[in-house]
């Protein structure tokens, strides 16, 4: 699980964050509700996970409550990986 | 009864959680036509009060310029009042391929097509030439009419940061099994007035084989050394595939909008964008004040380079005052105060000292990046910059701010 945070941590820091900002993020900061990430761009996230991981998020688990922090992004893909 | 109990007590509940939020948003009755000074009855009921007008999208200060106006006079006499029809069935006169003509000129592209809106444009251009083959990369901070017309179309979607070449450069290299990759991004960016890096954006596009889309609503007829755009600007005009631009800004500032670029994208809106199939034509007597705009514009540049004399002088002098603001070239001038409430009292003490400025807050811009943004005119004289400083110093003493950068500002208030 925590290898699982890191990897998606690091593309979020990478993809979101701006590489000159002061912002540090952990697994629980708020990423749509605290206005790191927004729905427009939260679609490459998706495309991310789903590539790296082999899996396919269905719409209605790829809404702004499941993706609003790294630790429950990671439990979104574990729970799909497991087939669940 | 179709309207229950439940769904007006549900719809008061929502209108509620906006006003908690602080996002409930009320309009300002202006009693007299736009210039630097306008009357203003508010709060609703009020007495009408002459204030100076820092946030119009006037910047040419032709909304209210007696040849305009004149011209769409003569226009009303001329063609009518209205067309009662869209475009394709008897909504076209000869005047609307004119100013189409004109357009295309102005922007140095190979065709124009007007639609009701720059928004109507941007909800119908992707979805009339891409597919689901093909990709849209945005620049993050785009207009949400762009956003919008993503939505509509089935192109696959991504984004980059605002204003990065490198990410950008990254997202074309992960999209290049796509059929065609098309870059989208505005020219001038309304929120923080700053200008996309076009050059460079050319340049990748060329590098990976993609298409440009420069929204340039907030340039279009000031940006460039003969105000163009901001693809004069940066030295690539005739190198963008597809401009889209408004009517109701700079260029008279009534409604009206455009997609404007290669021949046959622009056929295909006609053939297929929705907003321009399915909605009314462009009434007549607006037709008839931009051609009288696109006249103006086009015969002096003394408007755009009053424009930006001015924007100088309001730069250098809120720097001077000691205010905090976003670096840039255009006439869009953020103050940032970072705090939401921050902004929301020194928008309402700037209106007690005359000055009509307005405060921007999450969401509109990011969280802790609220600000007041502050737009220039060409029907700006040095009289009303002057008391418009005059008044940001006496409001930024106020709230101590003065000499404060973003760091200070955040201890004092917060974010």
């Amino acid at each position: 699980m925590d290898e699982l945070k890191k990897a998606i941590l690091d593309y979020v820091v990478h993809e979101y964050l701006d590489e000159d900002g002061d912002e540090t993020i952990t697994a629980d900061t708020q990423l749509i509700s605290g206005g790191i990430v927004d729905s427009f761009s939260m679609v490459s996230l998706k495309r991310f996970l789903e590539k790296k991981y082999a899996i396919s998020i269905p719409d209605r688990d790829a809404s702004p409550e499941a993706f609003d922090s790294v630790t429950r992004i990671a439990a979104l893909v574990q729970r799909l990986q497991q087939g669940k | 009864m179709a309207y229950s109990d439940e769904a007006r007590a549900s719809y008061g509940r929502d209108l509620e959680a906006i006003r908690e939020a602080g996002l409930f948003k009320e309009e300002r009755y202006i009693r007299s036509p736009h210039a630097a000074n306008i009357e203003v009855e508010y709060p609703a009921g009020a007495a009408g009060r002459t204030v100076i007008n820092f946030c119009a999208n006037n910047y040419l200060g032709l909304s209210n310029h007696p040849e305009v106006v004149a011209a769409a006079r003569a226009g009303l006499d001329r063609r009518g009042y209205g067309m009662s029809s869209v475009r394709f069935i008897c909504g076209t006169q000869d005047i609307h391929r004119e100013l189409e003509e004109r357009l295309t000129a102005f922007l140095g592209t190979e065709d124009t097509l007007l639609f009701p809106s720059c928004l109507d444009a941007n909800a119908g251009v992707f979805e009339a030439i891409l597919n689901e083959q093909d990709v849209m990369i945005a620049d993050r901070l785009v207009h949400a009419s762009i956003v919008d017309g993503m939505r509509l179309c089935s192109a696959a979607r991504d984004t980059y940061k605002h204003g990065s070449l490198a990410h950008l450069e990254e997202k074309l290299q992960e999209h290049q099994d796509k059929r065609y990759r098309l870059i989208i991004t505005d020219g001038v960016f309304s929120m923080d007035g700053d200008l996309a890096p076009l050059a460079g954006i050319v340049d990748l596009a060329e590098k990976y084989n993609a298409m440009v889309f420069v929204d340039e609503s907030h340039a279009s007829g000031f940006i460039g050394r003969t105000g163009r755009g901001t693809h004069e600007h940066c030295g690539v005009l005739g190198r963008i595939d597809i401009i889209t631009t408004t009517l109701g800004k700079a260029l008279g500032g009534a409604s009206g909008g455009c997609v404007s670029g290669r021949r046959e994208i622009v056929e295909l809106c006609r053939q297929r964008a929705r907003p321009y199939l399915f909605s009314n034509t462009v009434a007549p007597v607006i037709v008839s004040g931009a051609l009288k705009v696109m006249d103006l514009v086009q015969a002096s540049t003394e408007r755009r380079d009053k424009l930006e004399a001015n924007t100088r002088f309001w730069r250098e002098g809120l720097t001077r005052i000691g205010l905090d603001i976003k670096e840039g070239d255009s006439p869009i001038v953020p103050v940032m105060l970072y705090n939401a409430k921050l902004a929301q009292d020194v928008a309402r003490d700037l209106y007690g000292e005359g000055i009509y400025a307005v405060g921007f807050f999450f969401p509109v811009v990011a969280k802790g990046q609220a600000r007041i943004r502050t737009q220039l005119s060409a029907a700006h004289e040095m009289d009303h910059l002057e008391r418009g400083l005059a008044a940001f110093e006496t409001v930024g003493r106020k709230y101590g701010i003065l000499g404060k950068n973003k760091d200070e500002i955040k201890d004092m208030y917060g974010l």
